[in-house]
């Protein structure tokens, strides 16, 4: 039976590894390879100029590729419950393929989407292949909870044994009986930026050029790297070097240009009979850290936030906006923190090290800000910004969820010094700083006035003061951790307050805060 | 009988006296109607009542206190009002709600004597601790025990005037005259304000707590152990610990100590000088409480901590906020033979397997131990742990700190220790973002 076929891109913007894709190649006359542009997720206030000019690269990319094989892509803009029954009546459709996407907008879309293809009689198929297994597989493996600590997950992984291979991309062979129609009609062309309203005078040097085919080169180039790849540790590497030290292939892993299984198995074979280093440091490692947190991001209702998330500490954050913004716009004083989200706003990636530091600084370090207002940064400014990844990990940084030690905090000052000591990375992404000497360049408010004119910077008036004592906040800070901690312990025994006549004071044990919540794991 | 339903239904409007309604209840018991739901709340017992209120948020319990007399009654028994935490947050600045003025001032009028456990809870303004400072003063008929002064954010109670805190803390110390519990931490109490404490409190006094209280002399805070027998529980800054103090809690009048806190803080390297405390004064502090815990948190540079550690010291929980050396977890290792937690958040980047190995020799209390930026080579790690076994309830060591050697690599390291703990490890991650 021939069949008129939608496939609808939205993450998995590849050919290779597309289980969905070849799917609708199946008894296929008529295929429409299709990307919304939807207005609920692509807008200016969750998407930052660098990941607009990532995922309309990945899109040109694919349009490309599919050209190469008699197709094209079909970029149209609007809400996907509105777009579809125009499609679906116009285009005859008959089937409708897609790759699974867990993030909660996007499974209420695709109910919705759903629906609507059954009342127009068409078929809906959809695959897993952005995560390397089955995540609903994951939970129901764990009793039906998602697991809470990396090694329960290094278990259940152990158990379901390795992840699907991938499959390779649709030749002109597979497609030789498929048309695609409308080939040159310019209405369904990928819309450029300045047709997008936006305006691209604020653009770096693009750095990390989105799409498939500059993700498979950078793949088979970091591969070859064969040495490197068996001994990689990605906490050893530096957090401000000037060329990326770990593979940052995570922008193309997120949207999808990368397969997490080609991924995956690309390394299994580097590995084959070599002496490497074991998960979780090791590149396989990272992958599964990805998995891990795909998984707690469906199994966890409100992953995103504080509030209603029954596995996230509820911490007093402050609401503090002159804080917030000057961690957003880079100037909080504190070289090493500007640096790196003045690193981010232009390249759009930072060393995960980096991460740590900022996230640790904006939250239980310095600001004591709410993680989920650096969430809502990171997901503007990030090119691998990822809904479940963002979630979890600023959750991790700010000791709210999985992770307890909270007196282990960065210090803006002393962290980048370890592998950096001239501030060499400082330098680069703050020129106001360069003439500093290597003495003072992380804390220049400490520089005498004579040294500050020399360097032509005077601390307070060309470059900020710091916006806080570290050495008084994190101390603190640290309290208020515990008490936090210690409210959610006692929320969870709340007894009828008739009977507290007043609690029994316990032996203050710090440690008793960093017991990690083994609850369901 | 109509007239009785009709005044039943009018649950908004006060109800009917006492009398009437007894009579309703008569009548209605002896008809045997069937009555319907809305008609029975209004006639709840107030025993019922009460204890439904107290499963009740505050704000559900004001709102509901305005449904009927009756129940309003009920919202201002005693028993309620015994326990209450004051917040008060400037709206421009903070997330945090804040207990509503007029809710203030009922307290103030109607319950201040029924107060006895109150904490305040203040944001980063110094309005929010003008405020809560205004309430204090207020609180002159009551018998207070429990007082708490908590600052959220920033120590908003040091930014007002220290006048104005002294004289309204000075309030509720010469009226409660059995105050037991004080939290006080952050503020500009003085040595004045503490003789008026033990002026008035001294029998009633077990717990004083008064970190980074800058206003206070070392003698001030010994008048309070001279006088207050019953403090067992004692919380301040290392400037105000003397050979003296240590003494008078030791006196034979005095109780035994159950838990001492020591914050020893430096905001600017070498520009505060750290006395030492003479050997036989802690001895004759462990002789006279054999039990107490005794809590020291360290925020020092590297370079302040040499007056630390040089004989033996009963220190129980000890804590490094900063970099601590590793000649320092050397000297710990030979001079606190009662210590039962360490935390080290920063050492820096030599091995530090002799000192840990140390520790585990001599510290046979040690029961928790967590490491935050240091290194421990794999071997000397599994050596600490093979001499401490199973004692150790609390192991809690990012991974980065262990480094693989010929021995132990890091997959190795889990079940090895895993083994000598007696249950399942391993340490704690970040994730690769």
């Amino acid at each position: 039976m021939s069949q008129s076929c939608i496939h609808w891109f939205r993450k998995g913007l590849r050919l290779h590894d597309n289980p969905a894709l070849e799917a609708s190649l199946r008894d296929c006359a008529e295929l429409y390879p299709l990307f919304i542009l939807d207005p609920t997720i692509h807008n200016s206030t969750l998407v930052g100029l660098n990941r607009w000019r990532f995922l309309l690269g990945a899109l040109r990319d694919l349009d490309e590729s599919l050209r190469k094989l008699n197709s094209r892509l079909f970029v149209l803009r609007g809400k996907p419950e509105e777009v579809f029954p125009k499609l679906f009546s116009e285009w005859n459709v008959t089937k409708l393929t897609y790759e699974r996407d867990t993030e909660p907008y996007s499974v209420s879309r695709d109910e919705k989407v759903t629906s609507l293809a059954k009342k127009h009689g068409v078929t809906v198929l959809y695959k897993v292949s952005h995560t390397l297994y089955d995540i609903d597989r994951i939970i129901e493996e764990n009793n039906g909870k998602a697991p809470l600590t990396y090694n329960k997950m290094q278990a259940i992984v152990k158990s379901l044994g390795p992840p699907k291979r991938p499959i390779p991309a649709p030749t002109a062979q597979d497609m030789k009986d498929v048309q695609t129609p409308c080939l040159d009609e310019d209405r369904y062309r990928i819309p450029s930026l300045q047709e997008l309203e936006l305006n691209s005078e604020g653009l770096g040097e693009e750095k990390f050029p989105g799409g498939e085919q500059e993700a498979l080169r950078r793949l088979d180039q970091h591969m070859e790297r064969k040495d490197w790849v068996c001994g990689f540790e990605k906490p050893q590497t530096s957090p401000n070097s000037l060329l990326p030290s770990t593979t940052v292939l995570s922008p193309y892993v997120t949207t999808g240009c990368l397969s997490a299984r080609t991924f995956w198995w690309r390394l299994t074979d580097v590995y084959q009979g070599k002496k490497h280093s074991s998960p979780p440091v090791s590149l396989h490692g990272q992958l599964l850290w990805r998995e891990f947190f795909y998984s707690a991001s469906v199994g966890i209702p409100n992953f995103n936030r504080m509030e209603g998330n029954p596995v996230c500490t509820q911490v007093d954050w402050d609401n503090n906006q002159e804080y917030l913004d000057a961690w957003t716009e880079a100037r909080t004083g504190f070289p090493f923190i500007d640096a790196i989200m003045t690193q981010l706003r232009q390249e759009g990636w930072i060393h995960h090290l980096a991460r740590h530091a900022v996230a640790c600084f904006l939250t239980r370090g310095d600001l004591w800000i709410n993680w989920e207002e650096g969430q809502k940064v990171f997901e503007h400014l990030l090119l691998d910004g990822d809904w479940a990844l963002n979630a979890g990990n600023w959750q991790w940084l700010s000791a709210s969820t999985f992770f307890h030690q909270f007196f282990r905090v960065y210090s803006p000052v002393a962290f980048g010094k370890k592998t950096d000591k001239n501030g060499e990375y400082i330098k680069k992404y703050l020129p106001i700083l360069k003439k500093f000497p290597s003495a003072y360049i992380y804390e220049p408010w400490k520089a005498p006035g004579s040294v500050q004119r020399a360097a032509g910077c005077i601390v307070g008036k060309d470059y900020p003061k710091p916006i806080v004592t570290h050495e008084v906040i994190s101390k603190q800070n640290i309290q208020r951790m515990k008490a936090a901690y210690a409210k959610s312990k006692t929320d969870k025994e709340a007894e009828s307050p008739s009977k507290k006549q007043g609690t029994k004071r316990k032996s203050d044990s710090v440690l008793d805060m960093m017991k990690k919540k083994t609850k369901a794991t | 009988m109509k007239r009785g339903r009709t005044s039943l239904k009018s649950k908004c409007l006060p109800f009917p006296s006492h009398e009437v309604r007894a009579k309703i209840r008569k009548w209605r018991a002896a008809s045997r109607f069937a009555l319907t739901h809305a008609e029975d709340w209004g006639n709840l017992p107030h025993y019922v009542v009460l204890q439904i209120f107290q499963h009740l948020s505050l704000v559900d319990r004001a709102r509901a206190a305005s449904v009927c007399r009756g129940w309003n009654d009920v919202f201002h028994t005693p028993d309620l009002w015994r326990r209450f935490e004051f917040e008060l947050n400037q709206p421009t600045t903070s997330y945090l709600s804040s207990t509503h003025p007029d809710l203030v001032q009922q307290i103030i009028k109607r319950h201040a004597q029924h107060l006895q456990y109150v904490s305040f809870k203040v944001d980063s303004c110094t309005e929010s601790a003008e405020a809560a400072c205004d309430i204090l003063s207020q609180l002159v008929n009551c018998t207070i025990k429990t007082l708490g002064l908590i600052s959220t954010a920033r120590p908003s109670f040091m930014d007002m005037a220290q006048a104005h805190f002294v004289s309204a803390l000075t309030v509720v110390f010469v009226n409660s005259k059995s105050l037991s519990s004080i939290k006080i931490d952050d503020t500009p109490v003085d040595d004045p304000s503490l003789k008026v404490l033990v002026a008035n409190n001294s029998h009633t006094l077990k717990l004083l707590k008064m970190s980074s209280c800058p206003h206070v002399s070392p003698a001030g805070i010994l008048c309070v152990a001279d006088q207050c027998h019953g403090l067992r529980e004692l919380a301040l800054n290392y400037h105000l610990l003397s050979d003296e103090l240590l003494l008078s809690l030791s006196s034979e009048k005095h109780v035994h100590l159950e838990h001492l806190r020591i914050d020893v803080v430096s905001q600017n390297p070498g520009q505060t000088h750290f006395h030492s405390i003479k050997r036989s004064s802690w001895e004759a502090l462990v002789r006279h409480s054999p039990k107490v815990n005794i809590v020291m948190y360290f925020f020092l540079y590297l370079e302040e901590f040499e007056p630390f550690f040089c004989e033996e010291t009963p220190v129980t929980h000890l804590y490094f906020g900063r970099t601590v050396s590793k000649e320092m977890l050397g000297r710990i290792g030979l001079n606190c033979p009662r210590l039962v937690e360490l935390v080290v958040c920063a050492n820096g980047l030599q091995p530090l397997d002799e000192e840990l190995i140390r520790i585990a020799e001599r510290c046979k209390s040690l029961t928790a131990i967590g490491l935050g930026e240091c290194e421990v080579t794999c071997s000397g790690f599994v050596e600490f742990v093979k001499i401490c076994g199973g004692r150790l309830t609390q192991l809690s060591i990012m991974e980065e700190v262990l480094i693989p050697d010929s021995s132990y690599n890091m997959e190795q390291i889990h079940t090895e220790v895993s083994k000598h703990l007696g249950r399942l490890w391993f340490p704690d991650m970040m994730p690769t973002w």
